[in-house]
């Protein structure tokens, strides 16, 4: 058995003197999508953070393919395959849109020949036609797909996504989604924090809730209707 | 009188002065780029610049241009390494501090140097005679400063070239304007600033051949004056932005080359006094600078 994409094992982050996460265990397997729901300050995105290493593991391990990254610096995290879709898009709005898909693969490990740029093209074909275009002048939804094209052309094992549906319109929200599935089928490993719940639930091979830190739960498709058990969740602090 | 003064002649100066300083406001700018610190020790480097001019002064001119580059490069590259790496998230305060120790460290070198070897300081350069004039259409100008002018204009081209078409050269305009997501997307931190330091070194060693031809002799407070207009300069025009930091540089060159024409030969002592008494004024009209148009990605950025 292969291990795992993704291995947490009692990870601990602070802020300063606030424990932000705390034991949190958790493992992805190889081709899964996982994710992680909960209420604001919950530690989702710090646990992004923590595995990107961009903030120190305070305790815990992070493993990534068997292979421990803690105190590892983002560059070199990413040159391993992890790839982070940041919250609030993060595009450089001044660059154009190829730019900023060109600057997607500083962190891809090595050249495969063709165009570098095909996968993010395939994915969203809005992008092709935008290339020349200032990426600040795309709307949110397209924004959100050059930032995942821009990770996608790194050729990641492991992609984590921080609320990518933020301040996204519903439509915009159903392209986003819609493109889970294909990235899954190139072979990509996908942690997803989110604040849509309940759509998360339906996506995800298994859903953690987290609350002020710690796992509350682990929901799976089947609890997709469950709405009382997915507030129970929540509310559990 | 005053107005007959500001004549062709003194235009054309403005502007090669004018485009010295973009140059060092480009140095200036690209290490602030990549690092948010304001490098207070640059004159030194071009002061370090034309003591290696002066100490091979009897070399052929072309080795002499090439040592120079060397030691400015190799200097800037050493700074980087030893001393802003190590500080780097430190608070701005802390490095712009250090940078004012390094100035001293360096300026101190140099008078030790000056004093053991009191030989050196003219610069008996065959590029002396770039300082006569030509006369272009009836006015002349000095031939310095269309070397000036033009050299600028190149390597200004040839860094937004480099800047532009290059993965390193993008690279670093994204750790420019985004630190951590560059770093994210896996931009090398270490080879950004590096890449930032040597392109620095490279021109602020430009600058110390433009300058020595125009004033021969070297002293330990070489271009110190000059690094204290362009600091002036870069942040009127909008520091947080390489292009508008040039223009600053540029434009505070233009200025003082100006007023210094316009000036009456017994009153240049009042030039400072001028050019400053305008950056206030600019400031106090222009507080986020004097190019800030369009001002979102640095709002972005908080």
């Amino acid at each position: 058995m292969a291990e795992p994409a993704l291995e947490l094992d009692r990870l601990e982050v602070r802020y300063g003197p606030v424990t932000v996460v705390r034991e949190l265990s958790l493992r992805v397997e190889r081709g899964e999508i996982v994710g992680l729901i909960g209420p604001n300050g919950a530690g989702k995105s710090t646990t992004l953070h923590a595995i990107m290493g961009l903030l120190p593991v305070a305790a815990g391990e992070i493993r990534v393919a068997g292979v421990s990254v803690a105190g590892r610096s983002p560059e070199s995290i990413a040159r391993a395959g992890v790839a982070l879709v940041p919250e609030g898009r993060r595009i450089f709005g001044d660059f154009t849109v190829e730019e900023n898909l060109r600057l997607g693969l500083a962190g891809r490990r090595s050249a495969n020949g063709g165009d570098p740029l095909a996968a993010a093209y395939e994915l969203f074909p809005m992008l092709r036609e935008f290339r020349r275009r200032s990426a600040g002048a795309l709307s949110g939804g397209q924004q959100q797909q050059l930032a995942i094209g821009r990770a996608i052309v790194a050729d990641p094992d492991l992609l984590l996504l921080d609320e990518p549906s933020l301040g996204l319109a519903p439509t915009a929200v159903d392209g986003v989604f819609g493109a889970f599935g294909a990235i899954r089928e190139r072979g990509v490993t996908i942690l997803l924090v989110e604040q849509r719940a309940q759509r998360t639930v339906a996506l995800a091979d298994r859903t953690h809730v987290l609350v002020g830190g710690l796992e509350r739960m682990t929901l799976g498709p089947a609890d997709v209707d469950d709405t009382d058990k997915i507030i129970a969740a929540y509310l559990a602090s | 009188m005053m107005v007959a003064s500001v004549d062709f002649q003194t235009l054309s100066d403005a502007i090669g002065l004018g485009a010295i300083y973009a140059l060092m406001a480009v140095g200036i700018g690209l290490v602030f780029g990549v690092l948010r610190l304001v490098n207070f020790a640059y004159g030194q480097l071009v002061m370090a610049g034309a003591y290696t001019l002066a100490f091979t002064s009897g070399w052929p001119v072309a080795g002499s241009i090439l040592a120079c580059f060397a030691v400015v490069v190799a200097l800037s590259l050493a700074m980087e390494r030893a001393v802003f790496r190590p500080l780097r998230g430190q608070s701005p305060a802390v490095m712009l501090v250090t940078t004012f120790a390094i100035a001293f460290v360096l300026q101190a070198i140099a008078l030790i140097v000056d004093l053991r070897d009191n030989t050196i300081g003219e610069i008996a350069s065959s590029a002396a005679p770039l300082n006569r004039s030509v006369s272009v259409g009836g006015v002349d100008v000095r031939k310095i400063t269309i070397v000036a002018i033009a050299v600028a204009v190149v390597t200004l081209a040839l860094l937004a070239l480099l800047l532009t078409r290059t993965t390193i050269g993008l690279h670093t305009r994204a750790a420019a304007s985004d630190f951590r997501t560059a770093r994210l997307l896996g931009v090398r931190a270490n080879r950004v600033i590096g890449f930032a330091a040597l392109l620095s070194g490279v021109l602020a060693a430009t600058v110390s051949v433009l300058l020595t031809v125009q004033a021969p002799f070297v002293s330990p407070d070489f271009a110190l004056r000059d690094t204290i207009v362009v600091l002036v300069g870069v942040v009127v025009g909008g520091i947080d932005r390489l292009w508008t930091a040039t223009l600053g540089g540029f434009t505070i060159g233009f200025a003082s080359g100006v007023i210094n024409g316009a000036l009456p030969t017994d009153k240049t002592v009042y030039l400072p006094s001028a050019v400053f008494a305008l950056v206030i004024l600019v400031l106090l009209l222009r507080p986020a600078g004097l190019f800030a148009w369009g001002r979102h990605a640095a709002a972005e950025r908080v």
